[in-house]
């Protein structure tokens, strides 16, 4: 289980992000719609960070951006002082749906990143290692179209963690998952990010998603996403929904976005 | 009998008769039934005489009750076959209606002459083809097959390199698109006069025609199946740094496999069709060019035993794909077996 964990230590497990005043607009054919308005952030090596706020505020495309997907409209983005041209595997992106490739069985799919970087045949056993952390050993030979909605997000989880990335990004990674599911995985996701201690950017519209798992939540204004607030989640792990302080955070942030409760 | 073996086995004599019964209450009664029907057929072949004589009849005869004896075998063997007893059961009323159909078959051509002569043949005439024949329509085979296996595998080898650079380079499509668009519903069959000048044989000009008839439904539908691939798939391949080159190989290549296929059917009906086609104006043999030939000498039997053989090949091309496709896309939903 640990194995991966306590694989030689990585120069640094972890990168720092920058994201210097970005600004981006999505061209739709002449009119331009401006989704992100002057976005500045900080986030610390081995943070967690939550992103929240309503859908379409542009959180996702931020995520986008700093994978190297897409490039901003304008402003910059830096990953341990350095600017992101391209994406890379260092920063991962976990997408909302698992889009693990139906025709690779899970085994296959999780040794994308290494296949195609050439080192599979030199790190072949990273690859059980990443199935055996995510609980997927059992299933290596089956074709995603075999696997529950939960079981494909944490084949999809593998195949960023083999990897070994510095920076996670998380997009709504859980949200289509049934709630009880939801919880494993919330807790999963936590135990990995503390034993790993890579730098996580979770997107997500769960309130109570983002206060269990991050030590700071970045609220976002509707489109086009303006940072509105920012929290500090200084609590230890694990936590529990009704702990009396996480309530009452929860009640801010639900005030920020503009819901009484 | 019941007498002596009640003497043989003192009170038992119920026994052999309970014995008996069981086996008829076990055995398959369809099969006892196409039994009798392909021994009809066999009955009629010798009992009867030709009306104008077509030879094998003899052969024939014994094919069919031989096969007879055999469905006899199989129906009071049928609790011992298991699995593949249920298969065969399953197939039990194409068997009668096999023997039923070869029986009137027999009887309106060879004994009473009722279908008009030289176009229609009884089935030991086909027989008598393949008996006589046997050596040349050998030759005939290979020769289609290898035409049809050079056109086909170089169309569908060129059509497919073709569709995935159509699908994934936007120069390619801007420029490919719409030529392929533009020649694609042409009928193959159309180029014939013009490939015939253009090459140096009629082989190699048949050759050129097969491949394209097999090759441009191909390249549309690889071309379409490679565009058709969620983008978010290469968002993976780029975060998890992916070259374009693994791009094409692991996502577009097999991605694209479900359109490939039809691509591959379409393009095979294609091709037995302009095979035939080529063979009837050019070709020294084949089976297109047999059939031809023996059309010029009233030779129906032989056509009609050559129409039998083309049957058989394409279907067993066809099922052959089929296998090919239930493999490859196993990992389709619905596939699994």
């Amino acid at each position: 289980m640990s194995a991966l964990a306590s694989r030689e230590p990585v120069a640094q497990p972890s990168l720092s992000l920058e994201i210097r005043d970005v600004s981006h607009q999505f061209d739709l054919g002449g009119s331009r719609l401006p989704v992100l308005d002057a976005v500045t952030l900080n986030v610390d090596a081995g943070e967690f960070v939550a992103l929240l706020g309503p859908s379409g505020c542009g959180k996702s495309t931020l995520l986008r951006l700093i994978s190297g997907l897409d490039t901003p409209s304008s402003g910059a983005i830096l990953a341990d002082g350095e600017a992101i041209r391209r994406p890379d595997p260092s920063r991962i992106l976990v997408f909302q749906d698992p889009t693990l490739f139906p025709w690779a069985t899970v085994q296959a799919n999780v040794a994308t990143g290494l296949e195609a970087r050439g080192v599979l045949r030199a790190q072949r056993g990273r690859v059980d290692e990443a199935l055996a952390l995510t609980d997927l050993t059992a299933f290596a030979k089956a074709y995603p179209h075999q696997l529950s909605g939960g079981m494909a997000q944490r084949a999809a989880l593998a195949r960023a963690l083999v990897n070994d990335p510095k920076l996670l990004l998380l997009d709504e990674p859980l949200g289509k998952l049934d709630s009880l599911t939801r919880l494993t995985l919330q807790e999963e996701l936590v135990k990995l990010w503390r034993r790993r201690g890579f730098t996580a950017v979770l997107v997500t519209h769960d309130v109570e998603e983002a206060l269990l798992l991050a030590g700071r939540i970045i609220v976002f204004s509707e489109r086009p996403g303006r940072i509105k607030a920012e929290f500090k989640v200084d609590k230890g792990y694990p936590r529990r929904r009704d702990d009396p302080e996480i309530v009452a955070l929860r009640r801010e942030i639900l005030g920020t976005l503009g819901l009484k409760t | 009998m019941s007498e002596a073996i009640r003497t043989l086995d003192g009170g038992r004599a119920t026994s052999v008769p309970a014995w008996l019964g069981h086996v008829w209450e076990g055995s398959w009664k369809q099969g006892l039934f196409a039994a009798f029907t392909w021994a009809a057929t066999a009955l009629v072949t010798v009992a009867l005489p030709d009306v104008v004589p077509w030879g094998s009849a003899g052969l024939f005869a014994k094919i069919t009750g031989g096969g007879a004896i055999v469905f006899v075998a199989l129906a009071l063997l049928f609790p011992l076959l298991g699995r593949s007893g249920a298969r065969l059961a399953h197939y039990g009323p194409w068997f009668i209606a096999i023997g039923v159909w070869l029986a009137l078959w027999e009887l309106t051509t060879a004994k009473f002459g009722w279908l008009p002569k030289p176009f229609f043949s009884p089935p030991h005439g086909l027989l008598n083809v393949y008996v006589t024949d046997g050596p040349r329509l050998l030759i005939c085979i290979g020769y289609t097959l290898r035409l049809w296996g050079l056109g086909f595998l170089g169309g569908i080898s060129v059509g497919y390199v073709l569709g995935v650079a159509l699908g994934w380079s936007k120069k390619f499509e801007y420029w490919g698109m719409p030529i392929l668009k533009l020649i694609g519903p042409v009928p193959a069959t159309a180029w014939i006069p013009v490939t015939f000048y253009f090459f140096p044989t009629t082989f190699i000009a048949s050759i050129f025609i097969v491949a394209l008839a097999s090759g441009i439904p191909v390249a549309i539908l690889t071309a379409s199946g490679v565009a058709s691939i969620n983008k978010s798939y290469y968002d993976v391949g780029h975060v998890l740094g992916a070259s374009d080159w693994y791009l094409i190989r692991k996502i577009a290549v097999p991605g694209s496999m479900p359109h490939v296929f039809v691509g591959l059917f379409m393009g095979l009906y294609y091709s037995f069709a302009v095979l035939v086609v080529a063979e009837m104006l050019g070709a020294r043999f084949g089976l297109g060019w047999y059939i031809q030939f023996e059309t010029a000498y009233s030779g129906y039997a032989n056509v009609y035993a050559t129409l039998l053989i083309m049957a058989v090949l394409c279907s067993g091309v066809v099922r052959l794909l089929f296998v090919g496709r239930d493999r490859l896309l196993i990992w389709q939903k619905g596939f699994i077996s």
